[in-house]
Formats: C-alpha cells, structure tokens, sequence
C-alpha cells in the first residue's frame, strides 16, 4: 500500500501545475475567459492536448497516451485547484471514455484521435429534464429504420453542448434499454448557457435527428454508462478537493491578513478553530479521493461503484462545509463575483450535483448496509 | 500510488491476526466486545501475553523490546489488535512513560525500569492533570523540593485514571517556581506505596470508577527518580503528549463496535431507513478516518508525530462517541436498565449501551481536548 506519486507522477503534476495553473494564476483571467462562449481559453486547451493530456486516458492505437487513473486525477486534481473552465471532465473523461468503452475500434481511432489531438471537443448528452441521476435515458428515444437510426426528444442540461463537435447521445433502444449513439453537434438543435460558475451548459432537442450507434446497434449499455458515471465521479472528486485546498488556503490567507477591530481575524479563536474544522474536512477527503482513484486502477465495476458513493458522500459533504465556510469567514467580499472563492463555492456546488449529490449517495449506501460487517479498505 | 498491501504486510496482518485470535483469552476478547469493564487481572494477563510474543511494545526502540517495524506494520498490528477484541497494552505503560524512558531516562532507569514496564509488571498511573492545570498542562502546583538526597513533594493530582490499580506513577511537580511556568518542571517517578500518597476515587457519571484524586504530603522520593534533566518536564511532556496523540484514534475498535451494533440490531436498522442512513453515514466517516490514519503512517517520518494526527485524534474521538451515542438510540427504552442486573430480561448490550456512551464522553477531553486539537490544526498546520 502506497499513497504517494511515484516520479513520473510528481512530474506529471508540476508540469499540469505549470501550465494550468500558470494560465489561471490569476482569477480575473479566468474570469475572462468565462465572460465569452465557449467559456474557456482555446488556447490552452490546444496546450494541454499538445502536452497530452486529453488523450491521457486513451489507448495509443486510438491516438491517445494509455495513461492510468492516478494521471487522470492529477489532472483533474490541478485544474480545480484554479477552478479551470475547461471541458476535461465533460469531454475528455465522461464523453470520451464512454467512445472508449462502447465504440467500434473504428469509431474510437477517429473520435478519441481528434479529441487528443484538440480538434474536437465531445460532450455527453445524457440528463433530462425532470430525471435526476442513474446511467439510463428515457425523454430521448431511438428508432431504427431498416438500420437506419434517428433519435428524438430532449436532453437537458448537457455540459459543453453547445460547443461540442460530436455528441454522445444515450437514449432509449426500440426494445428496451439504453444505448448510446454518435450526433454530429451541428446536426441538433442547441441553445447554449453559462451555469452559475461560468461552465457551459445546453438544452439540445432532437426530432428525427441521424445518429450513428456507438458500437453494436441496439445494445443496452447501461452498465457500461454506469460505469463511466463511476469513473467520473471519481475524478469530479479530485478536480473538487483541489477547489477546497484552494478555497481553504485562500481563507486562512484572508484570517491572516484582514484587520478588524484593529486586528489581524486570525486573531479570533472562533475563527481559527473553524478553519482548523475546514481543514479536518480536507484531509478526510484527501484521504478518500486517493483511495477511491486506486480503486478505479483495480478494475473491479462492483468495487468501484461502492467507491464512487462513498468519495462522492465525503466530498458533497466537505465541499459544502468548506465552501459554506470558506464565503462566512471571508465576509461580504466572499459574496462578490470578483473575488476568487464564491466562484469556488459555485463550482464545487455544481460538481456536487453532475451526477448525484450526497443525499442520493447515501440513501444508496443505506440501502445496502446491512449486507456487510465493518468496511475494509484494505481487504 | 497502490491499494493492496505488499505480500510482506499482507502476511504480517495475517499472522497478527492469527495471533490475536488464537492466543489471548476468548473469555477477555467476548468481555471487549460485549463492552464489559474488564478487571486488572484481565488486563495484565492480556498484556503478559502479548509481551511473551514481542507484541506488547513493538514501537519502543529495538533495544528495549521494540520491533523496528514500519508506521504501516504498526498500524496494522493495532488495528487487528482492536478488531480482534484484544485489549491495546496499558497506555500509561506501552506509549508514555516506557517511551519517554527509553529517550531520556537514566541508564539504570531503563534497567531498572523498562522491563517491568513492558511486562506490566509495574502498573504506572499519569500523574499529569492538577485542578488547576488541565489543557494548561503548565500550570501545575505540585512542587517537589530538595532535600538531602531526596526529593519532598506535595500537592494534588487529578484524573487519575485507574489510579487504583497503579504500582507507580510518573508526575509533573514544579522544581523551580522562580521562572516561566514552563521552565520550572520536572518528571518524577514516584511509588504508590510511598507514605503521604493517597489515593481517593471520584465518581463518575457513568457509574464507574475509573479516575481518581491523588494526594501527596510529604512524599519521599529518592533523587535518582528524576527523568531527565532537571526542570526539563515540560520538554519531556510535549514528547510524551505527541505520541500519546497518535495512538488515540481508536479506528479498529470503533469499527468493531458499529459492526457489533448492526449485528445485534439488525431487524431494527433493516425495518428503518433513517437507521440505515446514519450507520451508513458513520461507515463513511469511520472509512475516511481510517484512510486517513493509513495516509499519516505511510509518511510519517523520523518518529516525528505527522502533523495531521490531531486530525486522527479530533475525528476518531467524535465518531468513537458518535457510536455509542447510536447503540443508545438502538437500545431504546432497554438503555434504561443500566443498574439492572443478569436476570433482567434486556440484553447485556443494551443495559451497557448508556454507560459507555456516557463514560465515553471523557475522548473529547483527555489526550489534549478537541479544542487543543484545533488550536495545534489553526496554529501549527495554517498558520494562524
């Protein structure tokens, strides 16, 4: 058991750390590039695909890197860290690991091929209005004439969807299911807009729209949607605990250097001991984001479902105890959109609720929890 | 980054297991599990056991017993240890005076000493906290004064724990009351069987005596019990507290006992889903304080405390008494009959069920209280 990067990995985050955290080293450079669609810096997203980072976890025959979890966290891990717009959970670890999972080996070498090479963002069409969370579709369904596939209805909100070249579309299969199809962006109806933290967000609507099936025709893939959801959350987990490293040393800055009453906060005990509280939240979370990103190395589906809940129980909870107290202890300047950690809170709230908030995770883990004795992490 | 254990520590746990379950008493591990106070006899013949295999104190220095194992090892030899139901050697004995001790006591102190330590054959008492010296540990009033070859003390102790039981006790007393209260201290050994000590119990909440007053007035104690330098107590308490930190998040046994508590009230938790809920939130919680423990021994470094142990100490004592306090809830109306004796028709767990949690209300305090723990995390770790 090792919690620790080995040197490629440690070389790996520098490098992120450079150039990511480079670009956004300043928050009103983000808040730049937020203010105009698509909602991120072009130019560094060509960066990061020229460092190889989007095709980090791609096989090399399908043009990417055939880099592990442990990278891909990393990534994430720095990016929220400057709470960077750009779509590499969305496109890069959802959409694109779905190709990766379903698709044909001739659909991956061109979709994952141009999305590592950033000519092409991909966004995964999946929530519908009025559903909340689980890897099946039903608003949008598939129809097949004579192999010939068309899709309609509405998905809603679609990350990046506006944006997108490629669509990943699930839907419901003719004869049950869920399966997942490839549409063109342009070939859909799109209305783009910004959530609450600047990252962008569509309705699109399909009526009778030609969609391609990603990999065998007609196939229920919702184990395999399942599955990418669990990844995912994993790595929201690690984008989000570098927001709340973040977002806690931006705090205990602030006690340290905002005078009232003639003196420095940190001055106040009331104050300290609620960030060393912050802090307690961090570590725990620290702790659980490492593990749950090992599990997804191990392979197991069943073991890192179960994974996926708990990191994404222990982070809905921190992030909304340190983001909550992170805007507190900053006061009314915490509640502007010019200062850093409101944008902070804003985003670990929406990581929070891409694919099922604490209380949907827990009722999860209720549901099964007299079927084991203690948990073992290391069984 | 890798989760399984190498096959070295894989087959450490194994044989740690096997051990705990094979060689100590099933009589004492069913009265840990079963949350029955154990007698002193019971204790000393579990550590005896444990001593005879090199268990006892295996994060001692080599050279007085201990093992040289890696944070990890120990980590696991603790947490098998606690799963198991086996009681964790004397505090007082394996993780503070043995290894304050073996850094800074004399050479015919280690003799002398050491082994019986080990052993339990010396039952040693902290003589630490005063009335008006808890968290502000340097504000301690029991003096000891030269006198011939001997050192003559007199004061009061408090928080005693099994004070009762104890064959000596080590004790901060004041040296020098003419400089900074920090710089006039010093440790002591002290025999309880010395004239002028006296020991008087207090009462609980929980019922139980577990702490205790103890008293000196013109106590003898000969110069060669003096640890260390003179007037270097408080350097030697800082050292004693930060080990005594590490050791106090009791994961092991604190998933044992949520286990224990679903196994005993599982139609009730199946039949309840708010029920469901809260054990499953404490499971996550207990998960990630475990990970959490694993992550500091895996970087903890020169014999240093990691600094994130304030984190184990804080959190492991809120979810050690954020269990009890849900056994209470499980045993409902039975939690009652505390008082009530083997023919109550209740099951033993749930007449035990309230006494623990209250008892149990002492790990936020001792230890260095969440408050002080807060302070350390504020202070030491950001900065503030």
């Amino acid at each position: 058991m090792d919690f620790t990067y080995d040197d490629e990995q440690v070389a790996l985050r520098d490098a992120v750390k450079g150039l990511v955290g480079k670009a956004y080293a300043d928050f009103e450079t983000r808040r730049n590039a937020v203010a105009e669609d698509p909602g991120f810096d072009e130019t560094l997203w060509s960066r990061m695909a020229e460092m190889g980072l989007l095709g980090l976890p791609f096989a090399e025959a399908d043009g990417g890197v055939g880099a592990g979890p442990v990278e891909i966290g990393i990534v994430c891990r720095e990016l929220g860290r400057v709470v960077a717009p750009e779509p590499y959970l969305a496109s890069v670890v959802l959409a694109g690991g779905l190709v990766a999972a379903c698709g044909t080996p001739e659909q991956r070498w061109p979709v994952l091929g141009a999305l590592s090479a950033g000519d092409s963002v991909l966004a995964f069409a999946h929530d519908e209005p009025g559903r909340r969370w689980g890897p099946t579709a039903t608003a949008v369904s598939a129809i097949d004439s004579d192999g010939s596939w068309t899709l309609s209805g509405v998905k809603e909100p679609v990350l990046h969807g506006a944006h997108a070249d490629v669509l990943v579309v699930s839907a419901a299969l003719p004869d049950g299911g869920t399966g997942l199809f490839l549409v063109s962006g342009d070939d859909a109806e799109r209305t783009g807009y910004a959530a609450y933290d600047g990252t962008r967000a569509a309705r699109i609507s399909f009526d009778g729209t030609t969609a391609t099936p990603l990999g065998a025709a007609g196939q229920d893939v919702t184990a395999s949607i399942a599955t990418v959801q669990d990844i995912t959350r994993v790595m929201a987990a690690n984008q989000a605990l570098g927001a709340m490293q973040t977002a806690l040393s931006n705090t205990t800055d602030y006690l340290k250097s905002r005078k009232q009453f003639g003196v420095t906060l940190n001055t106040f005990q009331a104050l300290t001991f609620r960030a060393a509280d912050m802090y307690v939240s961090q570590e725990l979370t620290h702790s659980m984001v490492e593990w749950a990103t090992m599990v997804v190395a191990q392979g197991d589906a069943e073991a890192l479902a179960d994974a996926a809940s708990r990191v994404a129980l222990q982070v809905s909870r921190s992030g909304r105890h340190i983001g909550q107290e992170a805007i507190q202890l900053h006061g009314g300047i915490g509640m502007t959109a010019e200062y850093a950690v409101g944008t902070y809170v804003a985003h670990l709230t929406m990581l929070d609720h891409l694919f099922g908030d604490g209380g949907f995770q827990l009722s999860r883990l209720a549901a099964s929890v007299t079927e084991h004795g203690a948990l073992d992490p290391l069984a | 980054m890798q989760l399984e254990l190498s096959e070295e520590d894989q087959a450490f746990r194994q044989e740690m297991r096997d051990f705990f379950t094979t060689q100590v008493s099933e009589e004492i591990r069913t009265a840990v599990t079963e949350g029955r106070e154990l007698t002193k006899d019971q204790l000393v013949e579990s550590m005896r056991t444990l001593n005879e295999a090199g268990l006892a104190v295996p994060h001692w220095p080599e050279e007085y017993g201990g093992r040289g194992w890696s944070d990890l090892k120990r980590h696991l030899w603790f947490e098998e240890m606690q799963r198991a139901g086996v009681p964790t050697p004397l505090a007082f004995n394996a993780s503070m005076i043995g290894p304050v001790l073996a850094q800074f006591g004399s050479e015919e102190q280690k003799l002398e000493f050491l082994p019986k330590t080990a052993n339990l054959d010396i039952w040693w008492a902290q003589g630490f906290s005063e009335p008006d010296a808890g968290s502000d540990l340097a504000s301690v009033r029991t003096t000891a004064v030269l006198d011939g070859d001997d050192w003559v003390v007199n004061g009061q102790k408090t928080w005693t724990t099994l004070g009762q039981h104890a064959d000596w006790i080590f004790t901060l007393v004041r040296t020098d009351p003419e400089v900074k209260k920090q710089a006039g201290i010093s440790l002591l050994l002290i025999d309880m069987a010395t004239p002028g000590v006296e020991v008087r119990p207090i009462e609980l909440i929980d019922g139980g005596h577990e702490v205790n007053e103890v008293w000196f007035e013109d106590v003898r104690v000969p110069g060669d019990h003096l640890v260390g330098e003179l007037n270097s107590g408080w350097t030697i308490a800082k050292f004693l507290l930060g080990n005594e930190r590490v050791g106090v998040a009791p994961v092991g046994a604190t998933k044992r006992s949520l286990a224990y508590a679903k196994e005993l009230a599982a139609d009730l938790i199946a039949d309840d889903p708010l029920l469901r809920a809260r054990v499953a939130e404490l499971e996550n919680e207990l998960l990630a304080l475990e990970l959490t423990a694993l992550r500091v021994a895996a970087h903890s470094a020169g014999g240093e405390p990691h600094p994130a142990s304030s984190v184990l100490k804080l959190k492991g004592s809120v979810l050690q008494q954020a269990v009890s306090e849900l056994v209470v809830d499980l045993a409902g109306p039975g939690s009652l009959a505390s008082g009530a004796g083997d023919d109550s028709d209740l099951d033993g767990w749930a007449r035990r069920a309230t006494p623990t949690y209250l008892n149990l209300r002492k790990a936020s305090i001792y230890g260095g209280s969440n408050e002080v723990q807060r302070q350390i995390i504020s202070r030491t770790i950001l900065g503030l």
